[in-house]
């Protein structure tokens, strides 16, 4: 198994974060992952984008240029990336400010509403995590087991609150995804 | 009283420092570097620290200050002695780190790294030259060239449009809170050597107290670099140096408490 | 079971340096490797291990501080990126002089001048041919993952401290910050003052009556007496060449074509060999992990056998002069190369592999 993610949108919509946290969720189920952000100026209120790998064998080339999945949170990622996804993967993308919407055949596409979801949760910060609970329903890569053990790695103890708080979100996310392609 | 009775050992009343090694000093008869090493190897003696102390020289005339006094020596690249002491000290809390350095070393090329050891408040000694010229590369204009004076880059003098104006440095950093103590001195006296070689003790020894960073000047001469006589060399510095680079202490955290 | 996290390689270097019992970090902020000293200023090791961790007023300053931490016989490291090691290359010249062992990590962006902060290799022939004055050499290691950042910390200061020479770690803006799977290896405590003076006993760092005192120098001002240091200097490299050379190979055993490829750039080509590989063509890879000592032999050796060799680099030709001095004309050696902070994607190599071969 081995599945290449393209994850963009912009800064503060918690793109690394998620990245970060879906890399240590496969961690914990003994797979191998590589995270490759852009960096630069660009993280400063712009763009931000990342690419996670995650495998069940050793990876060789962190940069890929053809994603499994492709994961974009704004209508500039929507542009860039949807070229990108092999025919036959997946794309995610939150319809809130997408004006020209996705127009692939050969490819999954999925709609995941989740700015109302983490309104629903009650918490703007776990909005990264409604779209994480949105790809793992559609690619359920990492057990939620694992899901769980990830958080619990990613979110400091004294904010143990929060973990599940962020499981909700996941939850949530799986159950407000919807495949319209 | 023959010169067999007069070296007797119980006829003895001067002898120079163990920590001086034999070695043959290669300062130009009269050059001020001679005293202050005494006075630095006098002070680390009496003191009982040879063991803790760590030297760092720079580049300039006193870049083998390592072979005249018997410590731990090292010698670092031109300007950048206080970088290397902020980490012999960081490392080695509980020694006694001090670096010696002249006008180019620390006023021109350095400048970066001893302002800023000063501004973080590093834990150590820092005994400055100031003889107003470059020695070793034979009698250059530096930092501290006076206006007016000779050098080989100054052949008409030093002109403030031409060459901007002598750069002085202590009353800059005293007004860094990181400084503990700053003094000018001079060895051109016995009365003078004395005073100097206590503010180097002082230095030293507020260097194993956290108070932050020790500077003593020394307004030197370089008879050879200036072109005059030992005995001229002083009479030019105290009547020229002297006024740009007063005599006396700065600042002392400790006594102006 | 070793704990396994996901840290960026420039925090596994950071990570590392505390769990390896480093003495001291001396640094000064650049993209892409600031988060060297972050993670380090987070940690705060100075209240577990008594690390010391200083950011200085430049990278003039940091090494510099370096040489002054070395030259007291402890174990002493600061990171940067590539304009920042030529600033800090007259300090690197004086600690190879000097005979000091220290770890230096450049974490490569694109140049000339201030270039970009993108990912790059082009700092090859400054690291690895010398970058600062005088006859000396860099041991240089080029990581590829993030456990190598954290395992070359450990190997850089063995090897650093066995030949009394700097060591720097070539790494790029991809290995620095990119995250991936770290296992931390078995903590090191920090030496005792007894184990630093066992460790160098030429340590300037206050002289007991029982021995001459230490001086730290790379000044003579005799002729003859610097000839003799400089042969001296040069049969330490020769030994290191001899003893430390580190590589890693992929599917050469039946290669007909070879990639030789270092750092981030033999990951990719490790994905580029296997589409080749798919398409038929018998490719393998080299990696070289020292870059100084080069794995000359191995690539001579590789040249007896292979049709052609390709050296892929992130600059415009700086390793494959080693290739082609060590292939000495027995087999054709190409290049290709990206530049600025972009970087070669697997079907890119795989492209040039065809052209250069003449297979399209």
């Amino acid at each position: 198994m081995k599945e290449e993610i393209i994850i963009a949108g912009f800064g503060g919509q918690g793109v690394l974060s998620m990245g970060k946290i879906l890399a240590y969720c496969a961690i914990m189920q003994d797979m191998e992952v590589t995270w490759m952000p852009s960096y630069g100026p660009e993280m400063r209120g712009g763009t931000a984008n990342v690419c996670v790998i995650i495998s069940d064998r050793k990876i060789s080339s962190p940069i890929v240029t053809r994603y499994d999945t492709a994961i974009v949170l704004n209508q500039q990622s929507l542009d860039k990336f949807e070229q990108t996804v092999k025919p036959g993967g997946l794309l995610i993308y939150d319809p809130n400010g997408v004006i020209h919407t996705p127009t692939r055949k050969d490819i999954r596409i999925c709609r995941i509403d989740a700015i109302e979801v983490a309104a629903r949760v009650g918490n703007p910060k776990v909005y990264n995590m409604a779209v994480m609970g949105a790809f793992l329903k559609m690619k359920p890569v990492i057990s939620l087991d694992n899901v769980d053990k990830g958080l619990a790695k990613c979110i400091p103890a004294r904010y143990s609150d929060l973990i599940s708080l962020n499981r909700r979100a996941i939850d949530e996310g799986m159950d407000a995804v919807v495949e319209i392609g | 009283m023959n010169i067999e009775d007069i070296k007797k050992p119980e006829n003895l009343v001067y002898s120079k420092t163990p920590l001086l090694t034999d070695a043959v000093m290669h300062y130009c008869p009269g050059c001020s570097h001679g005293v202050v090493h005494k006075l630095v190897a006098e002070v680390i003696e009496e003191m009982g620290i040879q063991d803790k102390t760590v030297g760092i020289s720079p580049v300039g005339c006193s870049v083998f200050a390592y072979n005249y006094i018997d410590i731990d020596w090292q010698q670092a690249a031109h300007g950048r002695a206080p970088a290397l002491a902020t980490a012999v000290k960081r490392l080695n809390p509980e020694k006694y780190v001090f670096t010696y350095q002249g006008d180019g070393d620390l006023c021109s090329i350095g400048t970066a790294e001893i302002i800023h050891a000063c501004a973080r408040g590093e834990n150590i000694l820092v005994i400055f030259i100031n003889n107003g010229i470059y020695g070793m590369t034979g009698g250059q204009m530096a930092p501290t060239t006076l206006l007016g004076m000779k050098t080989s880059t100054t052949p008409y003098g030093r002109d403030a449009k031409l060459n901007g104006f002598p750069m002085v440095i202590a009353p800059m950093i005293a007004e860094l809170d990181g400084t503990a103590y700053i003094t000018r001195q001079s060895v051109h006296t016995a009365a003078a050597a004395r005073k100097a070689k206590a503010a180097i003790r002082k230095g030293l020894e507020y260097s194993v107290k956290g108070v932050g960073l020790s500077f003593v000047e020394i307004v030197a001469t370089c008879n050879s670099g200036w072109k005059l006589s030992p005995v001229e060399a002083n009479r030019w510095m105290v009547e020229n140096m002297f006024p740009k680079y007063p005599i006396g202490d700065i600042k002392d955290v400790l006594k102006d408490k | 079971m070793a704990e396994k996290i996901l840290l960026k390689g420039n925090e596994a270097i950071a990570i590392s340096a505390i769990r390896n019992g480093i003495d001291g970090y001396f640094g000064y902020p650049i993209t892409p490797q600031s988060e060297v000293m972050e993670t380090l200023m987070k940690e705060r090791p100075w209240l577990t291990t008594g690390m010391v961790v200083l950011q200085a007023e430049s990278e003039t300053s940091s090494i510099n501080m370096v040489y002054g931490g070395a030259a007291s016989g402890k174990k002493v490291m600061t990171s940067s990126s590539s304009p920042g090691i030529s600033l800090m290359c007259e300090g690197i010249s004086y600690l190879a002089g000097a005979e000091l062992p220290c770890v230096i990590v450049d974490c490569q962006r694109g140049g000339p001048g201030l270039g970009t902060i993108q990912p790059s290799q082009s700092d090859y022939n400054q690291v690895v041919k010398g970058g600062g004055h005088g006859d000396y050499r860099n041991i240089v290691l080029a990581p590829a993952s993030a456990q190598d950042m954290y395992d070359f910390v450990d190997l850089g200061f063995d090897l650093a401290f066995r030949y009394r020479n700097p060591v720097v770690i070539l790494a790029d803006g991809i290995v620095g910050q990119m995250m991936e799977k770290v296992e931390l290896r078995p903590e090191k405590p920090r030496r005792s003052q007894e184990e630093v003076i066992s460790d160098a006993p030429w340590a300037a760092v206050g002289k007991p009556s029982s021995r001459e005192r230490n001086i730290i120098t790379s000044l003579s001002l005799e002729a003859d007496v610097q000839e003799k240091f400089n042969h001296k200097l040069q049969e330490k490299y020769d030994l290191i060449q001899e003893k430390e050379v580190r590589y890693e190979t992929y599917r050469v055993e039946d290669a007909e074509y070879l990639f030789v490829a270092f750092g981030c750039s033999s990951r990719i080509c490790e994905a580029a060999t296997d589409l080749l590989r798919e398409e038929g063509y018998k490719v393998g890879m080299l990696r070289p992990v020292t870059l100084f000592p080069f794995p000359a032999k191995v690539v001579s050796d590789m040249a007896d056998k292979v049709r052609s060799m390709m050296s892929i680099e992130l600059n415009l030709g700086q390793m494959v002069d080693d290739v082609r001095l060590a292939a000495n004309g027995k087999c054709p050696v190409g290049f290709y190369g990206r530049q600025g902070g972009n970087i070669f994607t697997p079907d890119e190599i795989a492209e040039a592999f065809k052209k250069f071969n003449n297979f399209e």
